[in-house]
């Protein structure tokens, strides 16, 4: 079936135009894939005006509840919806599959490499990771050496970022392993659609991830300090000025956890007890929102009110768990990321599920010098930050940048790496009254405690300005659902 | 529950119940505008700054649009309604995962809503943005009574409305003490008419006083409706009660009843309303009575902090086990 001899209002896909990247909806000879026929009749059934008024209906419902997120470099003021998109993105199970498998694999091998990292350091001695890599990198945190973990579990949320190829395989982007955010957007997404769409949702026969809340209390809990039989469990966030704190109460209520602040907290004789009307409280697992760097002023930056003095000593003790545990940054530097393939054949002797994206390390000369050379077909991007900050897009970036991008990686290669610009697979979004092909990326959540669970979905993001390929809402991208079907 | 939180939820409170407080004063000062004289008008203005413990700045001109600017709508101003509820919906936005979502739509909405007033549409015409005020302040006290669960954090809502409540109506009737006193000499009654009405209005008490005493406004009844009567929601020795019932609450779930010097305080703050007369009040001195009755206020405020959200760590470290 082809646009032209459909009913209803074609118009509305008119200007649909995947340019060359993996198109989510469309095969060759612009038909629907079989997964997206029944989204695609829908979508060409409704009028136009009908999307809008729904896509309205949503960001106003957005808007109320209050469900935003805080821009820091805008003059504009603080809070900001993040732009929801309203056509959802589908996997089918065959593809999700080795999704789940792949980041099992990834995340269970990046635990084990923390764990040996801080402790013997069998993978540096036997040459597989170089030393001076794992010690240079920025998150490497020298006061967890030796310190113990319950189950030897140093990641128990991480948010890893996929990307789709031009031959529709998912390749892993990046891991983030310390303080992954966006696991709200994907939830809320799902109550909004669940309205815009009720009957749609229904057919397609979805799987479900409202659980999501559920078994990260389940995770939580079981990485409890052996001896606590009932742990009190908290979010510590860093407040309502942070760019996710609409995430942290959320997850909190999901949880019916107790949210704290650092000032809330305070550690006497090596426990963390909070302050409560009816006195002192001991606090047990802490699912914590604050970087590693301002968790404690006694041991990290003294300048940070975040924190709370004393609780590295109390978690060096076993009094207490941070989930996830301080010093995981070293796990997701992005050049260490260019070893994760051999990191897995090294602890699990198996292939690796999922593939990276092909990497250049610019502390090697002869990457470096190809790197140099094609600065504006390539993206660099720093080893140590996230959210798209500090990061060169060659093919859009002007001869300035890219030799201030020179100038920065050679004055310190260690700080940098680069990729091929990826062709992002589309997918069609509702902008401005049209169905439009937007690039976007997927971010499932892992979720290892007593078992490894990953809720059958993520955060769809989308590069909403046509042509982008910047994802993060920090970088004026947006969101949609994501379904993962039954069968 | 937190310390932080308490504190949040009761500022959340108290504040809301202050920003429908200003919003009431403002609306009933403005609509008796052309039934005053220029002078009485310009006292009036005045009783509305003394009865919200403020003093006109020097060069204010006590005129409606100024003073309507200064209170309702001053982001700068720390007295102003949008400053209020913008404060109320801070603390909100900070226990978000505590209060029910409905609670905070509607105190989001609210606070949108107000960022985008203008004194030129106001001024054009002020009664439907003091009533939206007034009615987001009763939606959200309904909401809050109908979606949240009667715990701790209600009782610290409760408290926070009710301590604002009895003060801001013991300060309001002390402000008016002086109408009493001018009016047996140089007021006319008819004047004087509109200075009753203006006052029980801004306790939205016309009806229901109506209903106890008729349409006869005599200060000392109004003193007694407004003061002691502890049936009508606005009047003092009602907010007392409800203090009273929070920090029973509050005592009970923290396990804190035994030698707590606040209850005592609202012991004996209701025992005065609850036994005092009118009569005796007024031949002794009305207004050193309310004035210590917000002295008494200001001290439970004081005592909730330093017991149950400020206090030091080794009086309430747990017992080792």
């Amino acid at each position: 079936m082809s646009i032209a001899t459909l009913d209803g209002h074609p118009e509305l896909l008119a200007s649909y135009d995947p340019g060359r990247a993996y198109d989510e909806l469309l095969q060759a000879g612009r038909e629907p894939r079989q997964h997206y026929q029944g989204l695609y009749q829908h979508l060409l059934s409704l009028p136009p005006d009908e999307l809008t008024h729904r896509q309205s209906a949503a960001d106003l419902s957005f808007l109320n509840q209050g469900i935003t997120f805080t821009v820091y470099s805008s003059a504009e003021g603080t809070e900001r919806i993040f732009p929801y998109d309203l056509i959802p993105r589908i996997i089918t199970q065959g593809e999700w599959s080795t999704i789940d498998r792949g980041l099992c694999q990834r995340i269970t091998a990046l635990n084990l490499f923390l764990h040996d990292i801080y402790h013997e350091g069998k993978i540096v001695k036997d040459g597989v990771v170089p030393m001076d890599m794992v010690y240079s990198a920025r998150h490497y945190r020298r006061e967890m050496r030796d310190v113990t973990v319950p189950r030897g579990v140093y990641v128990a949320v991480d948010g890893t970022d996929l990307v789709r190829v031009d031959n529709g395989e998912f390749l892993v982007l990046e891991d983030n392993l310390r303080v992954p955010s966006g696991v709200s957007y994907m939830l809320v997404n799902r109550q909004v659609m669940k309205r815009v769409f009720p009957r749609q949702f229904r057919n397609y026969g979805v799987q479900p991830i409202a659980q999501y809340g559920q078994v990260l209390l389940t995770t939580l809990q079981s990485l409890a300090p052996v001896h606590v039989d009932d742990p009190t469990i908290v979010l510590l966030t860093p407040g309502v000025y942070n760019s996710a704190y609409f995430e942290h109460t959320y997850l909190a209520r999901q949880m019916g956890i107790t949210l704290v602040e650092g000032s809330d907290l305070l550690v006497h004789d090596n426990y963390v007890y909070m302050r409560t009307t009816a006195g002192l409280e001991r606090v047990d697992v802490i699912y914590r929102r604050v970087d590693d760097d301002y968790l404690d002023p006694l041991v990290f930056r003294p300048d940070s009110s975040l924190g709370v003095p004393g609780l590295f000593n109390a978690y060096r003790a076993g009094n207490v768990t941070l989930a996830n545990a301080v010093g995981t940054g070293v796990a997701d530097d992005k050049a260490i990321y260019v070893y994760v393939p051999r990191i897995i054949r090294y602890y699990l002797g198996e292939d690796p599920i999922l593939h990276n994206v092909e990497t250049y390390l610019m502390t090697d000369d002869v990457q470096r010098r190809h790197v140099l050379d094609n600065l504006d077909r390539l993206v660099v991007k720093a080893v140590g930050e996230s959210g798209g900050y500090d990061m060169l897009i060659g093919p859009h970036s002007t001869a300035e940048q890219r030799e201030q991008y020179r100038r920065r990686i050679t004055a310190q290669p260690r700080n940098y790496i680069a990729q091929p610009t990826l062709n992002l697979s589309v997918a069609p979004c509702f902008i401005d009254g049209r169905v439009e092909a937007r690039h976007i990326d997927l971010r499932p959540f892992v979720l290892s405690g007593e078992e490894t669970t990953i809720v059958p979905g993520g955060l769809t993001r989308v590069a909403l300005r046509r042509g982008s390929l910047v994802v993060n809402s920090s970088q004026g991208g947006g969101s949609k659902d994501t379904w993962v079907l039954n069968e | 529950m937190l310390s932080r939180v308490a504190d949040n939820l009761y500022w959340m409170s108290r504040y809301l119940e202050r920003a429908q407080h200003t919003a009431r004063l403002l609306d009933v000062t403005l609509d008796l505008v052309p039934d005053r004289s220029s002078s009485a008008g310009a006292r009036a203005w005045e009783r509305l700054f003394l009865s919200l413990h403020l003093r006109p700045a020097e060069g204010l001109p006590l005129k409606g649009r100024p003073i309507t600017q200064l209170l309702a709508l001053d982001p700068k101003s720390d007295h102003s309604i949008v400053h209020h509820v913008a404060v109320a919906r801070d603390n909100a936005r900070q226990v978000r995962e505590l209060i029910s979502s409905e609670m905070w739509e509607l105190i989001n909405r609210l606070y949108l809503d107000l960022q985008r007033a203008s004194m030129e549409q106001v001024w054009a015409e002020p009664h439907p943005f003091f009533q939206a005020v007034k009615q987001g302040a009763h939606l959200f006290q309904g909401i809050t009574d109908s979606t949240m669960v009667r715990d701790e954090g209600w009782h610290f809502i409760q408290l926070g409305q009710f301590i604002e409540r009895a003060g801001n109506v013991a300060a309001l009737l002390s402000a008016h003490v002086a109408v009493e006193e001018e009016g047996q000499f140089s007021l006319h009654a008819s004047d004087l008419y509109v200075e009753w009405l203006g006052l029980l209005r801004s306790c939205t008490a016309f009806e229901a006083y109506c209903k106890v005493y008729s349409a006869d406004l005599q200060f000392e009844q109004i003193a007694e409706f407004l003061l002691l009567n502890d049936n009508f929601p606005f009047s003092v020795n009602f907010a007392a009660s409800a203090m009273r019932a929070a920090l029973d609450g509050i005592a009970d779930t923290t396990d804190t009843r035994k030698h707590n010097a606040i209850l005592r305080r609202i012991g004996r703050l209701k025992a005065t309303l609850d036994y005092e007369q009118i009569g005796d009040l007024m031949a002794a001195d009305l207004r050193s009575t309310l004035d210590q009755i917000q002295i008494q206020c200001a001290q439970i405020h004081n005592d909730i902090f330093h017991s149950y959200i400020g206090y030091t760590v080794d009086v309430k470290l747990p017992a080792v086990s």
